[in-house]
């Protein structure tokens, strides 16, 4: 128990510690990029003085000293103060706070559609390996895999937008509908599915090729064979034997997806309107509002590392090798 | 021209026709329904002065009411301003207000307000607005409805001024002794509107109601107003095209799908409303470059490239092609004087050999980079188009990308060869042309005359206009600028811009005035 106390603690020292060193570096990257928020806001206001630039760097706080600046940001944060946004006048963990439920429900949705169905296709496609079922799930596969997202949306929304007129095209949900309860959770989850099957397509083409791979090789090992001769039932086989051991590479990649995830995906977002956490970002980014921006890199950077920690814990839970080492 | 002021001047309250005068009639058939309609780029606040972008415009032009607006032909007609008159002097102005208005809070709106807007609110936070309002000597209410504004000389375009857009009437008990930019009423916007600000999910839609105690009775007739965030164009035009929304304004459509929604039984399209901002776009050329201070380079580019390729084939016919400095529809174009080259390549050449720049092995005289402007598709393009129409007679134009913070950023700073650039006119030249070519605006700050033409002619005649009070002596010193900057071409002016409202043909009053959709939609109705 001691030595599982001290690994946390030296886990969680080491999460402070690369959390401040993202902070800085965002920071000062941030800095690096050509033009600041007052000359974004004078460039889109189609006119602008002297004054106007003083006012809005005063404001700001861009008047100080790069160092300066960089020291008052490091100060708040540590006291749990991401700031205010420079364009929008409200508190920047408002904004996200705001931002990011769109963007779990999304990711999570598709997350959850692209493992189930890309494992159960990767499955299906090994058991039945060089035959025409394994041939098309290839193939889909593939196609996935190389297709840009924005154009499978786009297609997606015409299809079942335009022409068949089955669901919304954008948006989170229905507005100004008042919806409760029950009939809230259809309109939302009636807008959820474009976007979240156009995101979890991509993953799902690289989870079924992943299973496929992975239980292939597992099944021509030699503990299979034994199991095999044991005269295990073949359904058993596959999940318990195969299947169990060929996850391993699966779950180290799906530890990545859901961190990425969490950025939210900007291309779907946008494609769909959906009102997540990406599109935020990349707003921020395009008007220089640094404060957002930073918040939204230090939100998602500590979500990052906490699924890097659940992600290791789950490999111990799926196979006791991995304790030992 | 001299006609058109004095009308709309002295003649101002006869045009309170144009307010609907007797809504009990009509209101019941037009009354109710909710009009969607898209919103992009998300504006940051939604209060004029403290931010201004064209977005902000759309949207807080519903919630919140200047003193003027103005028809297609630019005359003041009555908004919040029932009245006005100029004194003899032409100094002096009076407007009488609105009976009855009140802000969203239930706060009557009266001349302090207005007097506090002017004066201090605009004064303060606009950079168009400040050095027009710095000319009010003297601010004064003579009764809760009259406001007396007194100019130290007569200033011919001061009526321009008043449109919501330029200068919206805020409420002085919320702002007066704050911090405008910071104050908390900003997140939650209080007009004199026909809309009441309800909810802003950021990223999602802006939602307004009616506002029960509009002072136009019976107005405004929609029960809601939603404005949708749509970031991506094609998901717009599938908005439109669906149904989802029932209108579209400014660049929510690209150009090249105007074509198909022009199509649609159920949809029309209008191109009018744009007369107020007046937009000119043009080539932007850094005089401190060589050659492109040599005014028969400047010539020659104008030769190469053709402006009617560009509306039709670029801009889908769109808006269309500029042939000076001051665009057709801003006061004091002289279609005598503004004659721009033709588009002839081989006048281009000589025109470049005479400049001593002479093609090398590879067919260039000379190389120049352009900083596209990244505002969309069909920007991209008209890059493209500029590179390949300037390579036909010899110039090699490299093409440099970059977003739009970095782009404002190179032209307040001057680092740019060429660029693409578009400013609006605000309906007189003294307003929105002066500031591109006068010396005493060369600034390192965007939208100033960052080229950098400088010609002591030039400066003198736009200061006669701008100090004369008589119109016809202010006519005389623009077609003399006219005829000159279009012998020099400063800039190499390409496009009026125009942009598409597309509404459902059941949506009436949409576009109005020269205000288009900014203006305030109490009038607009669904069938």
């Amino acid at each position: 128990v001691i030595r599982l106390a001290h690994l946390a603690a030296e886990r969680i020292l080491k999460i402070v510690a690369v959390v401040i060193a993202i902070a800085v570096t965002n920071f000062l990257l941030i800095h690096m990029a050509p033009g600041d928020p007052a000359s974004v806001i004078a460039g889109e206001s189609g006119a602008a003085d002297a004054q106007l630039m003083a006012q809005l760097r005063a404001q700001f706080g861009l008047d100080k000293p790069l160092a300066t600046q960089l020291a008052i940001y490091l100060g708040h944060v540590l006291q749990g103060d991401l700031g205010m946004s420079f364009r929008q006048g409200r508190p920047v963990a408002g904004l996200i706070m705001e931002r990011l439920p769109a963007t779990l429900l999304l990711t999570f949705t598709a997350f959850a559609f692209a493992i189930s169905a890309g494992v159960t296709l990767g499955a299906m496609a090994s058991r039945r390996v060089g035959r025409i079922a394994d041939s098309i799930i290839t193939v889909l596969a593939l196609a996935f895999y190389a297709t840009p997202l924005f154009w499978v949306g786009l297609m997606l929304v015409l299809l079942l937008s335009v022409w068949l007129e089955l669901l919304p095209s954008f948006g989170m949900a229905t507005v100004g509908a008042n919806y409760t309860g029950w009939a809230a959770i259809v309109d939302v989850g009636e807008h959820l599915i474009l976007p979240a099957i156009t995101l979890g397509l991509f993953y799902m083409a690289v989870y079924a090729r992943l299973t496929r791979a992975s239980m292939l090789e597992v099944a021509s090992q030699d503990f299979v064979r034994t199991a095999r001769a044991k005269g295990v039932p073949e359904g058993r086989i596959l999940r318990r034997h195969i299947l169990r051991n060929a996850l391993l590479p699966v779950i180290t990649f799906a530890g990545i997806q859901a961190g990425q995830l969490i950025g939210g995906s900007v291309l779907v977002e946008t494609v769909f309107a959906w009102p997540g956490i990406g599109r935020l970002a990349f707003d921020a980014l395009l008007a220089r509002d640094y404060q957002v921006l930073l918040g939204v890199f230090l939100c998602t950077s500590v979500l990052v590392v906490l699924f890097n920690l659940l992600t290791d814990l789950l490999y111990v839970l799926i196979d006791p090798r991995v304790r030992a080492a | 021209m001299e006609k058109l002021t004095r009308r709309g001047l002295i003649a101002g309250a006869a045009v309170t026709g144009l307010v609907p005068a007797s809504p009990f009639a009509q209101t019941s058939s037009k009354r109710g329904g909710t009009l969607t309609t898209i919103l992009t780029p998300e504006p940051p606040i939604l209060v004029l002065g403290v931010n201004n972008q064209g977005p902000t415009a759309l949207a807080a032009g519903k919630l919140f009411q200047g003193l003027l607006e103005y028809s297609f032909k630019l005359e003041p007609m009555p908004l919040l301003a029932k009245s006005w008159s100029l004194s003899d002097d032409k100094r002096t102005y009076t407007f009488n207000l609105q009976e009855n208005v009140k802000f969203h809070d239930g706060h009557p709106m009266t001349a302090d307000d207005v007097i506090f807007s002017i004066t201090k609110f605009h004064t303060e936070l606009s950079p168009r607005a400040r050095p027009i309002f710095n000319k009010i000597k003297g601010a004064t209410t003579p009764d809760p409805l009259t406001v007396v504004l007194t100019l130290d000389t007569p200033f011919d375009p001061f009526l321009l001024m008043f449109d919501t857009s330029t200068c919206a009437i805020v409420p002085k008990h919320i702002y007066a002794g704050t911090d405008y930019r910071t104050n908390p009423n900003n997140q939650k916007p209080i007009g004199t509107g026909p809309f009441q600000f309800v909810e802003w999910q950021r990223g999602n839609f802006i939602r307004m109601k009616g506002f029960d105690q509009y002072w136009v009775e019976g107005q405004p007739y929609l029960d809601e107003l939603i404005y949708r965030i749509i970031p991506d164009s094609q998901s717009r035009a599938l908005a439109l095209q669906t149904g989802q929304v029932q209108l579209t304004q400014a660049n929510d459509i690209e150009p090249f799908d105007i074509p198909r929604f022009r199509k649609m039984p159920n949809l029309e399209v209008e191109l009018q409303g744009w007369e107020y901002a007046s937009q000119l776009s043009w080539i932007e050329l850094n005089h401190r470059v060589k050659p492109l201070d040599d005014v028969r380079v400047r010539q020659a580019i104008g030769h190469a490239i053709d402006r009617n390729f560009i509306v039709s084939k670029l801009w889908f016919s769109i808006g269309k092609a500029a042939t000076g400095p001051i665009a057709s529809t801003t006061r004091f174009y002289d279609p005598q004087v503004a004659k721009l080259q033709s588009h002839d390549p081989n006048k281009a050449k000589a025109l470049l050999d005479a400049a001593g720049l002479k093609p090398n092995a590879r067919g260039v005289r000379f190389t120049i980079r352009q900083l596209a402007l990244p505002y969309g598709e069909v920007w991209t393009r008209l890059s493209e188009y500029f590179r390949t129409a300037l390579g036909q007679v010899g110039i090699e134009v490299v093409l440099e990308t970059t977003d739009a913070g970095a782009w404002a950023k190179r032209i307040g700073d001057w680092d740019y060869e060429t660029s693409t650039n578009f400013l609006s006119q605000y309906g007189d030249p003294t307003l929105g042309v002066e500031r591109s070519y006068v010396s005493s605006n060369i600034k390192k700050i965007t939208f100033t005359n960052t080229g950098g033409y400088s010609n002591p002619r030039v400066d003198e005649l736009f200061a006669s206009a701008r100090e004369a009070e008589d119109p016809a002596v202010r006519a005389k010193a623009f077609s003399d600028v006219q005829a000159i900057l279009c012998e020099e071409v400063p800039q190499i002016w390409l496009m009026e811009l125009a942009w598409p409202t597309i509404r459902d043909k059941k949506l009436h009053n949409v576009i109005r005035t020269a205000m288009g959709p900014n203006a305030g939609f109490g009038q607009v109705y669904f069938e």
